[in-house]
């Protein structure tokens, strides 16, 4: 049924589709709204047979989250930024056993300093944890993909993060068709687990593995991420079959085929690239878009199709490597090895900041004139930045740098609005 | 496609107002959007929120800079931010206060800006009255409704009870609806006038 909702609410309703037995969570902005929806929808009896258990850590909702995956529960968390890298050693138990929980990650900046609002930074330190991580690019998406998020995890037992933008995404109230029980129950069966703690037949999880079969079980970790390559494209096909639209799949093409620069991002993002595009195409310019929805695994041979005939590709990310620069463009960068293409990393919406038509249309005419450098940060104001380094060169005790540049802004707090 | 700035403090309901302007606009068939500008929200201090409204998916995720409806829910904004940014020479703005734009000391803003596009409307007053607190962001919807005519009050009374129920949902419409019938008589007497 079409509502008009906020998207917190759309992927909490998805996931009381999906028939979770155990929801275990620790609220976190811009998380908060999805795990108190489905306390709600638990406690009036909305979603029937599952345990909503409170935890006090977000360690402590991993941790349960393994031991009811581990029993066989389809189990769900979520959770953003300092609060999964407070529960990340148990992040990588998730998958280093095989346990599919899914997860929501409502994208947010990590600290220090302080910073409530969206990039994708707090994902993109996990994009080596084993997970299978999938970006959503709007509300109905975001829904979508965390039923297709149970089933893929469940094939494949692995456990998958749904990627949504905190705040952009999950206090945005948009149009999202909710589906009903009974497609969702056609399309998602019950989970069957591969392993199960079950005192009727006990086995060990989890044990002690040395070198003599380390290498093989970690290979095997690696060989279940290339079988996603084959399922995601599967699973999002047969979603369509039964819920009437596209979601999910590994790549998303937008006025790509005759496209000499094309620009390459992951989640919400992409609806404004979009727009961006379209202006700059009724220019005549030859310009396309490539969204990334699946991150973990990484679709090389997709996205080096998808990409082949392009001349320069701008990947534009909320995220960066410090002292490297870009994570997804060092990723496309590997899958386009060897051809002659020029490749641009863009750095924006850090902490918040705005993304704007404008600003995309400067960087992509500066990119297709060969005027931007490999690695740039979009609308950095560079005055505040030699400011605060002309401190540093002219002072040792130049003091902490976040909020002397606050003070330079004249402001003795984060401005809000 | 049509954008409304909605700004307003911490507690008058800025965000709310903006879903259910969304809601309404979603009930008449229309694509909406509606979102707040993020932060640490607290009582009293400035809040912005907006909302678009097409016929077609909106994609876009950047901020309204370039409305074409502003709703302002607190008159003491006026002093401290420039609320009028970036509006359109064609857009409307719909103004909680009991005066006049001339008794503000904006009669200037008629010369800048469409006179009949320019509303006030005494949303604290009315939501006091009706719902006996100042939650001014549904008055201003009935008015803004009034003053656009971009949604029906049906649908801003319908948007109300999908966000509240009981005595409060009604209050809520009450106030929209007397909002709304005050800025058509506004709206009127100066039709009239430049008859």
């Amino acid at each position: 049924m079409l509502k008009q909702c906020e998207g917190s609410h759309a992927v909490a309703e998805a996931v009381g589709l999906c028939r979770p037995e155990v929801i275990c969570a620790y609220p976190i902005s811009p998380q908060t709204h999805i795990v108190e929806g489905l306390g709600e929808m638990v406690k009036a009896g909305d979603i029937t047979d599952c345990e909503y258990i409170n935890v006090e850590s977000e360690f402590a909702a991993m941790s349960v989250a393994i031991g009811s995956s581990a029993t066989g529960a389809r189990t769900y968390t979520a959770t953003a930024s300092q609060g999964l890298l407070f529960m990340v050693e148990a992040v990588y138990n998730a998958s280093g056993l095989g346990l599919p929980i899914v997860m929501t990650v409502a994208n947010r900046a990590l600290g220090a300093p302080i910073n409530i609002w969206n990039d994708h930074s707090d994902s993109m330190s996990q994009r080596d944890c084993g997970w299978i991580q999938i970006f959503a690019e709007n509300n109905q998406e975001a829904a979508d993909l965390h039923i297709q998020a149970f089933k893929l995890a469940e094939e494949l037992s692995l456990p998958v993060m749904v990627c949504m933008d905190g705040f952009i995404l999950t206090h945005a109230y948009e149009r999202v068709d909710i589906p009903t029980q009974e497609q969702v129950d056609q399309f998602l069966p019950p989970y069957s687990p591969r392993q199960v703690l079950d005192p009727a037949n006990p086995v060990s999880i989890g044990a002690m593995v040395g070198p003599e079969a380390f290498t093989e079980v970690r290979y095997l970790a690696h060989a279940k991420q290339m079988q996603a390559l084959e399922l995601i494209p599967k699973i999002a096909r047969e979603f369509k079959d039964i819920f009437g639209r596209d979601s999910g799949g590994l790549v998303r093409p937008y006025m790509l085929e005759d496209a000499d620069t094309v620009v390459v991002a992951l989640g919400s993002v992409l609806g404004t690239i979009k727009d961006t595009v379209d202006e700059m195409r009724a220019d005549g310019i030859s310009i396309g878009v490539l969204g990334i929805n699946s991150f973990r695994p990484f679709p090389v041979s997709a996205i080096r199709r998808a990409l082949s005939h392009a001349k320069r590709i701008i990947v534009l990310e909320k995220s960066f490597a410090v002292g490297i620069g870009g994570i997804v463009a060092t990723d496309v960068r590997m899958a386009m090895d060897g051809l002659d293409q020029r490749i641009y990393t863009v750095v924006a919406g850090l902490g918040g900041r705005n993304i704007t038509r404008s600003s995309l249309h400067r960087v992509f005419r500066m990119a297709m004139h060969d005027q931007l450098e490999a690695l740039h940060f979009m609308d950095l104001e560079w005055n505040i930045v030699n400011k605060e380094l002309d401190r540093e060169r002219t002072t040792r005790r130049s003091g902490p740098i976040a909020e002397n540049i606050l003070r330079d802004l004249g402001q003795t707090k984060s401005n809000v609005g | 496609m049509f954008q409304v700035r909605i700004h307003g403090r911490g507690g008058q309901g800025v965000v709310t107002g903006a879903e259910m302007l969304s809601i309404a606009a979603f009930l008449e068939g229309r694509h909406a959007q509606a979102f707040p500008s993020f932060g640490s929200e607290r009582t009293g201090a400035p809040v912005v929120a907006f909302c678009r409204i097409a016929d077609k998916e909106i994609r876009l995720r950047e901020p309204v800079m370039q409305p074409d409806a502003l709703i302002i829910q607190d008159a003491t904004l006026l002093n401290q931010i420039d609320v009028f940014s970036g509006l359109d020479p064609e857009g409307y703005v719909v103004l909680n206060t009991h005066r006049s734009f001339e008794e503000m000391g904006l009669g200037e803003l008629a010369t800048r800006f469409r006179p009949e596009r320019l509303i006030t409307v005494p949303a604290t007053e009315l939501s006091l009255k009706h719902v006996g607190r100042n939650a001014p962001n549904v008055p201003m919807l009935g008015a803004f409704a009034a003053a656009s005519g971009m949604i029906s009050l049906d649908s801003v009374a319908a948007a109300i009870r999908e966000k509240f129920s009981g005595k409060v949902a009604e209050g809520n419409i009450a106030a929209a609806t007397e909002a709304y019938n005050a800025a058509k008589a506004v709206m009127e007497a100066a039709h009239a006038q430049a008859m």
